[in-house]
């Protein structure tokens, strides 16, 4: 059995649920959890449902925002009293920023972006994507330990019946260091839609969305059924919307429940960026589009007319 | 002022990949290389910050095979002044890769003052060089930037995080930065760029001559494999407007009894 730290960052006071995704997934393993800062019970009691066992709250000054030093001192410090062989994260943008450099302090190896897992004798192997999935590898990790593991969210999917763990939650005294990056300011972002990596529905748009007024279609339908709207690398690259959107292989990587992709024609590296979604949804007017390959339900015909018309019947069918 | 650049050379986004029969990585024999596009930005900020401050110094360093040059050509065609390559192969993790960077940026003997990396590199997609180096050299580090500015000695820039919200730093000098796309446009190489290019020095090094050796391995990747595809879906012709509801509604349908999504 493997000693095992996961760290959660909390978002809004919640737990992500990539960390409940791994908690579970880590069952027959012994999995504590470090927070930084405060946490309420509640949440306590959500990580200790999916397995966790105690619960460190990680306090100091220098600690209420996030800064890559800060975070990377307390927690190395922390972990260096203990006796972890693993320390999860999930590969959000907080986890891909913090993790190499935690790791690093260590002189560790780290797997990043890790899709699934097993526990062979207590040893870690993983599976994770490269060139945006087009290809799948097994990850080891060698060399001195803890080993650091990043999980991408949605990937594992959430555990139907959890072990419990006992939640026992105590305050342990952390020092920030010193911290040269620091943030001054955050520029809150015009959507409070959940985001792109996270997101367990998504609808994108294509270059057939013709202009960034069109997408105004593609937010209704998101806004019915708790939707985040993508698009493609065509889109962004003709101005309809931010990169912040974009979803391929120069853009973000998806895995949610449901992909509705209106008007993209499926290039490659846009396949590689959604492949591993469970559901795909297509609508193109062109029936010989590269997309409808990978889609489970495809429609061919024109997206202005499909879409609104899919946005009354969801309507419909959610009583909204 | 010194700035480098860590720039890697991965295959075209337009690559359909083949592992290779042995499962150890992928056939590489007939890629299109290209530089990573995130280390375009990066390159591209270096060049920003020298049209600004002429008495600064741009080198471009990759760790990777030499086959093709590429990535560290069209670098020093777009501006960079000096490249340094250190022979590699190319599915190398990354705790090797920051610290044969680190050696190389050390052997030129110019102290770095800003070191700019893309915040990616499309093959491994693994996110850890610039942290990793800027950790090795105990460096401040922001990861994701689309907005920069510099004033004397201060940094400021605007990291991007979920949904497209902005962390902004500020920091002092020296600092690693990992850049995403959005930050500027990158210059194409002019054709005078790329003949002067060519009389650019471009250092070569071993991966002994940068102290890195198998035992700096951290990550080992085996068992490459393409991942199981998918049975084909379920197509329907709604190019009728008559018929568009009913496709609709049955699509609809299936979403809920079959898979069960909505």
């Amino acid at each position: 059995m493997a000693n095992v730290l996961v760290f959660t960052e909390l978002h809004d006071g919640h737990v992500k649920p990539v960390t409940l995704e791994i908690l579970g997934k880590l069952a027959g393993q012994s999995a504590d959890v470090a927070v930084i800062g405060d946490i309420s019970a509640d949440q306590v009691a959500e990580l200790a449902k999916h397995g966790g066992q105690n619960v460190h709250k990680l306090k100091g000054s220098n600690l209420d925002k996030y800064s890559p030093e800060g975070y990377s001192n307390a927690l190395s410090e922390f972990i260096k009293s203990k006796s972890y062989d693993y320390v999860f994260a999930g590969a959000t943008s907080m986890g891909k920023d913090l993790l190499p450099r935690l790791a690093t302090k260590f002189n560790a190896g780290l797997a990043s972006d890790v899709v699934n897992f097993v526990f062979d004798g207590g040893t870690f192997a993983g599976t994770r994507p490269f060139f945006a999935g087009k290809c799948l590898a097994k990850v080891e990790i060698t060399g001195p330990k803890p080993h650091f593991i990043s999980i991408r969210p949605n990937a594992l999917g959430m555990t139907a019946n959890p072990t419990a763990g006992s939640g026992a939650a105590a305050d342990v005294n952390a020092n920030a260091g010193d911290i040269r990056a620091q943030i001054k300011e955050i520029i809150k972002a015009a959507s409070t839609k959940v985001d792109l990596t996270e997101a367990n529905i998504i609808v994108t748009g294509g270059r057939a969305m013709k202009n960034a007024e069109n997408f105004k279609i593609l937010n209704e339908m998101a806004d019915v059924i708790g939707a985040t709207v993508g698009a493609s690398r065509a889109a962004v690259d003709s101005g309809f919307a931010p990169h912040s959107m974009q979803v391929g292989q120069t853009g973000k990587t998806v895995a949610p429940s449901l992909y509705i992709a209106c008007g993209v024609s499926g290039a490659i590296q846009h396949l590689a960026g959604m492949r591993t979604s469970k559901v795909i949804v297509a609508i193109n007017s062109d029936p010989d589009a590269p997309i409808f390959t990978r889609a489970d339900y495809g429609i061919v015909g024109d997206l202005f007319q499909i879409v609104p018309i899919l946005t009354e019947e969801f309507k419909k069918l959610l009583g909204r | 002022m010194n700035i480098f650049v860590c720039v890697k050379q991965v295959p075209d986004t337009e690559t359909k990949i083949i592992p290779t029969s042995d499962g150890s990585f992928i056939e590489t024999a007939s890629i299109k290389w290209i530089m990573n596009p995130y280390d375009e930005f990066a390159v591209e900020q270096a060049l920003l910050i020298k049209q600004a401050n002429p008495a600064a110094n741009v080198t471009v360093v990759r760790v990777g095979s030499v086959k093709d040059t590429e990535a560290l050509r069209t670098a020093m065609a777009m501006g960079a002044d000096e490249a340094a390559l250190v022979e590699a192969t190319d599915n190398l993790d990354s705790y090797s890769i920051a610290k044969a960077l680190k050696g190389a940026i050390e052997k030129t003997g110019k102290k770095p003052d800003i070191i700019l990396s893309g915040k990616q590199a499309i093959d491994d997609d693994a996110l850890q060089v610039p942290q990793i180096l800027a950790e090795m050299f105990n460096l401040p580090s922001v990861s994701v930037i689309v907005g920069f500015e510099l004033a004397g000695n201060t940094v400021k820039v605007k990291r991007e995080v979920e949904g497209g919200a902005l962390e902004v730093y500020e920091v002092s000098t020296p600092v690693v930065l990992a850049c995403n796309k959005g930050l500027n446009t990158p210059r194409y190489a002019s054709l005078p760029g790329i003949m002067k290019a060519k009389k650019k020095p471009m250092a070569q090094f071993s991966l002994a001559d940068v102290g890195v050796t198998d035992a700096d391995r951290r990550v080992k990747y085996s068992g490459f494999k393409l991942p199981p595809e998918k049975p084909a879906g379920k197509k329907y012709d709604a190019t009728d407007s008559a018929k568009q509801r009913e496709v609709v509604s049955q699509v609809i349908g299936l979403l809920r009894t079959e898979a069960k999504v909505i």
